[in-house]
């Protein structure tokens, strides 16, 4: 029965209480997991208060409309839900080891776990990590001072917020859903699965997918719109490159999961007939409408990795990039082909096999741009003068990995080989396989190469070295096993197994996953440690690697205003060029003021309503869900009629801090590249001068 | 007349409005790319539509339900309600690039359309009102289910729509046609001939091609 004020929401509905009630291992497990949520939000809120931080919190971060601080932000929600993610990815992994004739876990709790392992890694780990990155890097790499729409931007950070708070109450209160990360009806309805778990799928998916829609539209903006005088297309960096065609993705490829979502919630909360069994429903409308998303989707995590792998390619090697039109081509050739091999996610749905044979051969061709794009890097470092540096470790690892991953893809994409293995531990090695060294790797090497510019001192490298080590050490033992196993018959998403031919493989995964938790505490490490020691790694003056474009060409951290005076371009590497010529750090003749846009509380309110509105329509509050749509409407509205002043720098000041940058920069005498990892690295580079061919 | 350049597609404010018509480039250009993605939105919902055409599961079909008198209303509500917001543009183009002109003929326009687009809104409510009347609930079928959210989606649209031209309307009579309340007024004319447009996609392919 529905209560008026409180839903469908009892006591029981609260993990911690069905643990006391009914103990078991499964509830306890759980129950100590859901616990962390009120107990880390007590202790946040005592070290805030005890740190006397709240004020500066609101001023600084929560109301903050800086597109670096929302990339920031970005990453450290990201952090936050991979630590969820890397505890749940191993949880399965060791009950599997120990999983033949039963394991510890219940089937219904481990499907719990694979789902919100893949929804958090893909909507809340992978999406956030690129799209922070984006928002740090894309506005300082074209030279300019913010994104097009600074309080949209804002907003979709806390829309991300909202989703990822929804995943993250689910565990505290009620449960999440079943069905795997794509949710599929007729198991996710309601006649199947009359819970809450679907629910709050469709809400946190939802509403962060709303978020990452309006990121692609803010970004194609700002880089169609915002680029330095001169920056014309052919001389963009190809991380903004990338970043445009994931925008451009994120506008056609979200809207499909947008409609999918809304359809599914129909069926579920007003009897609607799209996906269900009986009065007409198509579950395959379903499939075809998620994957119409799902497979443009991979390619909105791979590109801006690909992105990061240019930049450090060309900066460790010392030299310009190897055929920057060739790769530009291939990004755009991905981007165009990611919509036409949807099908390949279901070749064993009931199609024909001409239909398959068709999207079987698109699937195939997307592997040549990616080819080029790998030979492309390859040659970049050939004859270049390579630092191994953790950036280039782990790109290291993405060339062998991905490699691998992508190969194992071509075999998938064959649709009389895919109705053997599919379903089977060998697709869920193939997808780790591309997405831990293409994704992941990529955004950790992005984050070592760029941490300097967003906090002013370096990462260590011995921390980091061993971290990558461990992130590359860890993926291959816990996911090679899984291929052999997947062509031993071994199922996805099964509890248990009863073939001990199978154990030797899942204690070596174990092992794995257990590596790969030591490479998630490495990476914490890193951070924490060269926090510690940022006074002998702080570069104040911007440029520790010898960067080749715009970004280096400012102190670090990067001021509010990113440039005191917009750069000009006139060719790719500019800042290279400016070096070479001796002109990069030249006294400037003229400042103006600037106008910054100010902050605003309109983000962080409307991801709050949204939350509280996803988390009312779940447990089917209604006044509470009405309420809080009002208060979002209310809020828009009132955003349209309040004065938009700026917030004025004033040109004294830009000069004071832009030229004593400049003054330091031509006063000290620069380190070479063999004491980049040295205390001696200030930020100012003398440029390893590598003739371009 | 002097030619200037065009910023984004569409009607520009053009360079007598300085300023604010060199604004209007980021902005109105952000809308149509926000536009683009809407519309790929309005596709899935065809998409799903059109394969749900024939899965009435037995109840009622299109010929049972659908009256064309009423869809001829809208359609004409709609078309003219089109052609008011032009008006209201042009008026903007080309009376309002100082800031002191009267504002009547702006404001009127604006508000012919939206009353034009509350009676659309009536008509099809009504419509809605007598489909389920004759056992047309979209809980009936997998047709009914995407009939409803196809045309009740472009009906949320119309709504959304008809809001933002009432704040606009309140803006420009409290602020006057300051720059804001300018893009505001190009990016709401574009969103409502995109209405238009996707009306056309319906009547046709919901309401005529279910009725031949």
């Amino acid at each position: 029965m529905t209560d008026t004020l409180t839903g469908n929401l009892t006591w029981d509905s609260i993990m911690i209480v069905k643990a006391i009630k009914d103990p078991n291992f499964n509830t306890i497990i759980t129950a100590n997991a859901a616990a962390m949520i009120p107990v880390g939000t007590v202790l946040i809120f005592a070290i805030l208060t005890w740190t006397k931080y709240w004020k500066k919190l609101f001023s600084e971060w929560i109301t903050t409309t800086d597109h670096k601080k929302l990339g920031i932000m970005y990453v450290i929600f990201a952090m936050i839900m991979l630590f969820r993610g890397v505890v749940e990815g191993t949880l399965m992994r060791i009950n599997q080891a120990g999983a033949l004739d039963g394991g510890m876990l219940s089937s219904d709790h481990f499907n719990q776990l694979f789902t919100t392992h893949g929804t958090t890694m893909i909507f809340f780990v992978a999406m956030p990590l690129i799209i922070g990155l984006m928002n740090f890097v894309v506005p300082l790499q074209i030279g300019a001072r913010d994104v097009a729409y600074p309080v949209l931007n804002q907003i979709s950070f806390w829309l991300t917020a909202a989703g990822g708070s929804l995943i993250t109450i689910s565990l505290l209160i009620g449960e999440f859903s079943t069905g795997g990360w794509s949710n599929y009806p007729p198991y996710t309805g309601k006649v199947i699965n009359p819970g809450v778990g679907p629910d709050y799928w469709l809400l946190a998916v939802g509403l962060s997918g709303i978020g990452s829609t309006l990121t692609g539209v803010n970004f194609s903006l700002t880089i169609y719109k915002l680029r330095a005088k001169g920056m014309r297309f052919m001389r963009m960096p190809l991380f903004v490159w990338t970043s445009l065609c994931t925008s451009i993705l994120l506008i056609f490829a979200m809207p499909p999961l947008t409609a999918s979502i809304i359809m599914l919630g129909l069926d579920r909360y007003l009897g609607f007939h799209f996906f269900t069994n009986d009065l007409g429903g198509n579950m395959m409308s379903y499939a075809n409408l998620f994957w119409m998303f799902g497979h443009p989707e991979v390619y909105i995590l791979i590109l801006p990795a690909f992105g990061v792998m240019s930049e450090i390619s060309a900066t460790y090697a010392a030299k310009s990039l190897y055929g920057y039109k060739s790769i530009v081509a291939a990004t755009m050739c991905i981007a165009v082909l990611s919509f036409t091999v949807w099908l390949h996610h279901f070749f064993t749905m009931g199609q024909s096999a001409t239909i398959n044979a068709a999207f079987g051969i698109a699937t195939l061709l997307i592997a040549i741009p990616t080819g080029v794009k790998i030979y492309d890097w390859l040659a970049t470092l050939f004859r270049g003068r390579i630092r191994f540096t953790t950036p280039i470790i782990y790109l290291s690892g993405f060339f062998i990995l991905f490699t691998i991953g992508g190969l194992s893809g071509i075999v998938l994409a064959n649709p009389t080989i895919d109705f053997q293995v599919h379903n089977s531990l060998f697709l869920v090695a193939h997808f780790h396989n591309v997405i831990i060294p293409g994704t992941l790797f990529g955004m950790l090497a992005g984050i070592h190469y760029w941490f300097p510019k967003s906090f002013g001192f370096r990462l260590l490298e011995s921390y980091g070295r061993v971290t990558a080590m461990l992130w590359i050490i860890g993926f291959c033992l816990t996911f090679f096993p899984l291929y052999p196993l997947g062509l031993m018959g071994m199922t996805r998403r099964t509890v248990d197994y009863m073939d001990p031919a199978y154990q030797p493989y899942m204690f070596v995964a174990g092992a794995g996953a257990l590596c790969l938790s030591a490479a998630f505490v490495g990476l914490l490490l890193t951070i924490w440690r060269s926090i510690v020691h940022r006074k002998e790694l702080a570069v104040p003056l911007g440029d520790p690697w010898d960067g080749r474009t715009l970004e280096w060409w400012t102190p670090s951290p990067a001021p509010e205003w990113n440039y005191a005076v917009l750069p000009e371009v006139d060719a790719i590497d500019a800042f290279t060029l400016a070096k070479e010529r001796g002109t990069a750090y030249a006294p400037v003749d003229k400042y103006t003021d600037i106008t910054l846009p100010p902050s605003r509380y309109y983000g962080f309110i409307v991801g709050l309503l949204a939350a509280t509105m996803g988390f009312a329509i779940v447990w089917y509050i209604w006044w509470l869900a009405i309420a809080s749509l009002t208060g979002i409407v209310i809020t828009v509205i009132v955003y349209g009629y309040l004065p938009q002043c700026g917030h004025v720098i004033p040109a004294s000041e830009l000069a004071e801090a832009d030229e004593s940058w400049r003054r330091r920069a031509r006063a000290e005498r620069g380190i070479s590249r063999d004491e980049e990892t040295a205390v001696s690295n200030q930020g100012l580079a003398c440029p390893d001068l590598i003739p371009t061919p | 007349m002097t030619t200037t350049k065009s910023n984004y597609p569409g009607l520009n404010l053009g360079a007598a409005h300085g300023d604010d018509h060199e604004a209007a480039e980021t902005a109105i250009f952000g809308f149509w790319i926000f536009l683009m993605s809407d519309i790929v939105t309005f596709g899935m919902f065809f998409a799903v539509y059109v394969t749900s055409a024939l899965n009435t599961a037995g109840g009622p079909g299109p010929k049972d339900l659908f009256s064309l008198t009423s869809v001829a209303w809208q359609t004409g509500f709609l078309l003219v309600s089109s052609v008011t917001s032009g008006l209201a543009v042009l008026n903007l183009k080309h009376e309002h690039s100082q800031s002191q002109s009267p504002r009547k003929w702006l404001v009127f326009w604006l508000l012919v359309s939206v009353l034009l687009g509350i009676g659309f809104l009536q008509q099809e409510v009504r419509d809605f009102i007598d489909i389920a009347h004759k056992g047309g609930v979209p809980s009936r079928s997998a047709w009914l289910s995407a009939f409803w959210s196809l045309v009740g989606m472009h009906g949320l649209h119309v709504s959304v729509g008809s809001l933002w031209c009432l704040v606009i309307v309140m803006g420009v009579l409290a602020q006057g046609v300051i720059q804001r309340w300018k893009h505001a007024i190009m990016s709401w004319a574009v969103f409502w001939h995109f209405l238009d447009l996707v009306w056309i996609g319906i009547f046709t392919i919901v309401f005529l091609r279910g009725l031949v």
